[in-house]
């Protein structure tokens, strides 16, 4: 009866390690297509794809920042941001996700310096 | 080089590393910046003259309304109106002397302070309406610049060579405060609708430049080397800008 608990939750994670498999898997075929497709400038279709790759796996890194990116390009500073922090939570110390954002945060600063009425 | 500027191009080096060790594409993307102010309603722009002062070596009025006009010019939409450039310390002046009966000599503009006492003038909205209708009822630029000297001891880092007892060379950093000389640009743009004589946005700008003391810059490259950190910001509050940069995908 001891062994129940540790059993039940191996076969759990055991049935459930194939799903997450499955999800990141899907997500980066997504990814790479969106990449593809922004490679030839067509960033509005690369956004299409990486936000189905977001929601197919939303704890891929990659996803985020690629949207972010594309977000930043089509002028939408906000949603950037976001997905930005967004892949910088999932992972902290990714030296690339840092590079973009520190040079997205240039851009915005100066959008909204030393203003006022 | 600024810090945070520094850390940038420190990390570059870990970035770099880290591209060559994962699936990551680098891609080039132009970010379009919608302008700060609606400019829609104006065909036309005039930048009609500033209120300045600091360093005699540079007239702040002049420079300032032809930078910005010939940055117009090519950079935005609207048409740039050629005409002289107003002398707004004498308006400024004048206005003061009306309100108090005394005429009030402009005394030597050395710093804000100095200026504090004619930025009355940006809230004339008649005069600013009447300069407008003169115009065919353009969006009117005009502002504050306060172009001054400046000395500072600052701290400085540089490396030195030493040689140990074996005459193994090594390099050493050193700090040491030293006296550094150059020029600070403080100041305003004003925006003002000439249709009603209203200001329609402000902004401020603090900025300068520090070189080595034995260093002679001349005062007119110094003012035109810190126009130029403020142009872009300028630029954008009237017309959309694309600034380019370089982004990395990743898989």
């Amino acid at each position: 009866m001891r062994l129940a608990a540790p059993i039940v939750a191996l076969l759990v994670g055991l049935a459930v390690a194939p799903l997450v498999a499955d999800a990141r898997d899907e997500a980066k075929k997504q990814v790479e297509f969106g990449i593809r497709v922004a490679q030839r400038s067509l960033w509005r279709e690369a956004i299409f794809w990486w936000e189905r790759a977001t929601k197919s796996d939303p704890t891929y890194a990659a996803a985020h920042n690629n949207l972010a990116i594309a977000y930043e390009h089509e002028g939408d500073l906000p949603k950037a941001r976001q997905a930005y922090e967004k892949a910088l939570e999932l992972e902290p110390n990714n030296a690339m996700i840092k590079q973009n954002y520190e040079l997205f945060k240039e851009i915005n600063d100066r959008t909204t310096r030393k203003t006022g009425q | 080089m600024t810090a945070p500027r520094a850390r940038l191009v420190s990390s570059l080096g870990a970035v770099l590393l880290a591209v060559a060790c994962t699936n990551s594409y680098e891609i080039q993307i132009e970010t379009p910046i919608r302008p700060k102010l609606d400019v829609g309603a104006f065909q036309r722009v005039l930048v009609a003259g500033f209120l300045a002062g600091g360093t005699d070596d540079v007239d702040g009025n002049l420079e300032t309304t032809r930078l910005l006009r010939s940055q117009l010019r090519t950079k935005s939409e609207l048409r740039v109106i050629d005409s002289d450039v107003l002398p707004l310390m004498d308006v400024a002046s004048e206005e003061r002397t009306n309100d108090s009966g005394q005429a009030a000599a402009p005394a030597p503009i050395k710093d804000q302070k100095d200026l504090e006492g004619f930025e009355h003038v940006f809230a004339n909205v008649e005069y600013w309406k009447k300069i407008g209708d003169e115009y065919q009822q353009p969006l009117i630029v005009t502002g504050t610049v306060m172009f001054t000297p400046l000395q500072k001891n600052q701290l400085v880092q540089r490396e030195q060579e030493v040689y140990d007892s074996f005459g193994r060379r090594r390099v050493i950093p050193i700090r040491s405060y030293q006296e550094r000389k150059g020029f600070s640009l403080d100041g305003r743009f004003i925006f003002i609708d000439g249709r009603s004589g209203t200001t329609l946005h402000s902004e401020t700008f603090a900025e300068q430049v520090l070189y080595s003391a034995n260093q002679t810059t001349p005062a007119l490259s110094s003012y035109f080397e810190l126009m130029d950190r403020l142009i872009p910001s300028f630029l954008s509050t009237l017309s959309s800008q694309k600034i380019k940069g370089t982004r990395i995908l990743l898989q």
